[in-house]
This record gives structure tokens, sequence and C-alpha cells, in this order.
């Protein structure tokens, strides 16, 4: 399968401190990579660098034939191939739920306004979330939020989806919904990156699971072998702190 | 003490005061809006940090601010003479409510933008939205609540400068609350417009509270 995105010895550094130390990193089309790790491994800045949200001082990020570098002009461009969802959901709270999730494609895109809501309005139906398209967020489970969020990102036609912990503010009861929201979307054979807590869930959705530590990758594999046969020793510590079996 | 005489003049302090803080408000926001907007885009933390524009409009902002308003009534006299052709009246007041107005209205505005939570930016920024789409679209959208109290808020101090500039000869219920019950003793005069003034503030803030409570989705 062909490649979708690249990234070359990818580094940064926050005053001193490696955030991200020398990542390689090749990601097929269709693919879904989980990337786990310990707080302050650098996933979620790793995440931000690939589309441009952090400057890229060290190492390159190519989208397709694209470098991505925050410095340049047509950064947008490339943006919008790439959709991102966040762990604090970010919806616009003065706009409604449809205002949210078409801004974007309106604004940015330039599409027609009736085609647009028309694409919402099946994104929405498929996330279970139509009956609320007039509402505000404010009116909306943390759960539902998040449902929108994708939906925003989704109706972008984005190459490549991004995901930042995007349960990780959620109540308990509110992960599943939106975990099955993605695990369909990986069914489809849509290319994405997930950061996440979650293992079991990264076990069922990951093509690849990629363990991050001290802003380097330090192990990365199939899920059956990645979680029942780690081999480094600071993964199977990592994922010894998930159990609670001796 | 309150025949018709004075009866219309005061109808006509309430029309001038009305017109020199709605005017002064209507020019401030004028010029204090797109400052505000430079001033937060400009910032360190802004959408596009240009620290040399930045430290220009806060430094004009801080120096006009730190002056008092009547000392920059009296200063301006000379500027509003060439802008109006007279220095005193309504409409010549409005001058310097608009110069004393403008740097703080940038300022309410500035603050305003930066409540906007920087992850709707950052969502905005991730969708590929430029940086004019974000200010149009986004910021002034989601600010819109704050932004309005600030109106409010502007509207009541340029009140209470408009009636301060009565000392000079600016006309509206100040001019009449000091022509009347300073030089002349007529303290019934002057309760009337003190009280006419409150009315008037009282209005403004109210209304201001109940719009900007009505255009917030955030909160039920």
């Amino acid at each position: 399968m062909e490649e979708i995105l690249r990234v070359e010895n990818l580094s940064k550094k926050y005053e001193d401190v490696d955030v991200l130390d020398g990542i390689s990193l090749s990601v097929k089309k269709g693919e879904v990579v989980v990337i786990v790790g310990p707080s302050g491994c650098g996933k979620s800045t790793f995440l931000r660098c690939l589309n441009g949200l952090e400057d890229i001082r060290d190492g390159s990020v190519f989208l397709g034939d694209e470098k991505i570098n925050p410095n340049k002009k047509n950064l947008s461009k490339t943006r919008e191939k790439i959709g991102m969802v966040f762990q604090s959901y970010d919806l616009f709270p003065h706009k409604t739920i449809l205002q949210n999730v078409t801004l974007a494609p309106i604004k940015v895109k330039k599409r027609k306004k009736a085609e647009v809501e028309e694409e919402a309005l099946k994104l929405l139906d498929r996330v279970g979330l139509i009956s609320k398209k007039d509402n505000y967020p404010r009116q909306l489970s943390g759960g539902q939020k998040q449902r929108v969020a994708i939906v925003r990102a989704l109706i972008m036609h984005p190459e490549v989806l991004l995901f930042d912990e995007v349960t990780a503010a959620l109540d308990p009861e509110m992960v599943r919904e939106v975990l099955d929201v993605v695990l369909s979307l990986a069914k489809e054979g849509r290319t994405m990156l997930i950061v996440t807590h979650e293992m079991s869930f990264a076990r069922a959705v990951a093509d690849r699971v990629i363990f991050l530590d001290g802003g380097k990758i330090v192990e990365e594999g199939k899920p059956t072998d990645f979680f029942d046969n780690p081999k480094t020793d600071r993964l199977k510590k990592f994922l010894k702190t998930f159990s609670y079996e001796e | 003490m309150f025949d018709s005489n004075v009866i219309k003049m005061i109808l006509e302090g309430i029309r001038d005061t009305l017109y020199m803080t709605l005017g002064s408000t209507l020019v401030g926001y004028a010029l204090g809006l797109p400052l505000g907007i430079i001033l937060y885009v400009t910032s360190s933390k802004g959408l596009h940090p240009i620290p040399f524009i930045y430290r220009i409009g806060d430094f004009i902002c801080n120096i006009v601010r730190s002056i008092p308003f009547l000392i920059l009534l009296i200063l301006l006299i000379p500027f509003t003479r060439l802008i109006v052709g007279k220095s005193y009246g309504s409409t010549a007041t409005i001058v310097p409510l608009v110069i004393c107005a403008a740097p703080y209205i940038a300022r309410v505005v500035e603050s305003s933008l930066n409540e906007v939570d920087a992850g709707v930016i950052e969502a905005a920024r991730a969708m590929g939205a430029s940086n004019i789409q974000i200010i149009l679209k986004v910021l002034l959208v989601e600010a819109k609540t704050s932004l309005f109290r600030g109106i409010t808020i502007t509207t009541g101090l340029l009140l209470g400068y408009s009636a301060m500039s009565g000392t000079v000869g600016g006309g509206g219920l100040g001019d009449i609350a000091v022509r009347y019950g300073y030089y002349r003793w007529e303290t019934g005069i002057m309760i009337v417009t003190v009280v006419l003034l409150i009315i008037i503030f009282q209005i403004i803030q109210n209304l201001g509270t109940f719009i900007s409570n009505k255009i917030d989705h955030r909160k039920r």
C-alpha cells in the first residue's frame, strides 16, 4: 500500500528538554497507528507537529509529497487534509451543532452551503446526533460533544485523522460511544493516528501500536505482539501499570 | 423654577447627552475595535505576533489613557477646532470623547478576545482556517458576549465623561448641572439633571446586560 505520511527524524526541544528525539515513522494509506506512552512522553506534541500546530525545527514531516512547514503560507491548505480531534472537544460554544460542523467546509473550502448541510446531517445521523443539530454545545454531554468534533473533522474529507486523547476528559460510560465511532472509521479504511490511554481499545483498533517514551519510539509492533509479548523492559513495566493482577 | 423654558432646556440636554454618548461610542468603536484586534493579533501570544507593532499600539494606548479626561479635553481644543470648526457644543465634545475612548475600547476589546478559549482557536487553525477567517468567523463570534459587555461599560463611562465636558461648555445634562447648579445655586435643576443621568445610565446598563445575556449560548 502507498505511503501517505512520512516523518523523518523529528526532534523538538522545550528549553533543553528533548520532547521529541529523532522520531521517524511511515504510515500507509488506511493504516491505523495507535501511540501509547506515559504522560509527558511527547505523544501530543508529536501529533501536533503532524499538522504544523507546533514548530518543526529539526526533521521533517511529509503528507504525500508535500512537506509540512509551519512557517509556510500554504500550511492551511495542507491542514485541510489532516483532521484533528482534541481531548477538550473545542467546539465553538456560540454556534449550533450544525454550524460547528459546517463552518470550515463553507468558509475554508468554499463549498456550497446546501450541499455541506446535507452532508453534515448525514454524518450527524451516522453518529446518532441528528436530533441535536440546532442545539448549542453546552446542551450536549461530553461524549456527544466529542462525536460532533469527530464529525466536524470528517466533513473536511481529511486524508489523515489525528485523535489526541479523545476520551481522556470523558466519564467512563461515555468513552464507549466515542470509541465505537472511531472503531467504525477504522473499519472503513481511514488512515488514523490515535493517541490514547485505553489499552483494550488500542488493541482492538490498531494495525500497529507504538510505544513512545522520553521522546523516542521505544517499541512498535502489531497489537498482539505489542501487548502479549512486549520485548523491552520499559514497555513491560508500562503495560503492567494497566493491570491489577500480580 | 421649572417653567417651559427650563423643561425645553432639559429635554435638549437629554438629547445632547445621548448624542454625545452614543456618537462617541460609535466613532470610538470604529477606531478602537480594529486597534483592539491589532493589539490581540500582534501580541506575543496572538495569531500573528509582531512585537514592534504591538509595542507601538500598547504605547499609544497607555499614553492617552494616562491623561486625565479633563486635561485631554483642554489639550485637544486646537485639534477639535480643526475638525469641527469650534471648540464648544456637543459635536465638538465628541472629538475628545472619541480620542479618550478609542484606546480604552481597544484595551477592552483586546481583553475580550484574550478570553476566547485557545483550544477553540487551535481547532479552527487545525481545520485550515486563515488568520482573517479565524478573526471574523471564530474570535469575534465567540467573544461577542464579552464584547457586548465592553460596549455597555464604555457607553456608561462616556456618559459620565460627556457630563464632565459640561465644565468647559460641552453641552448636555452635565453642562446644565454645572451652569445652574454650580454657578447659579439652583440646586433643584442640578438634582433633576443628576437623576436623569442616573436613569439614563440604568437604562444603558440594564439594556446591555439584557442583550449580552440574550446572546450568550454558553450558559443556561
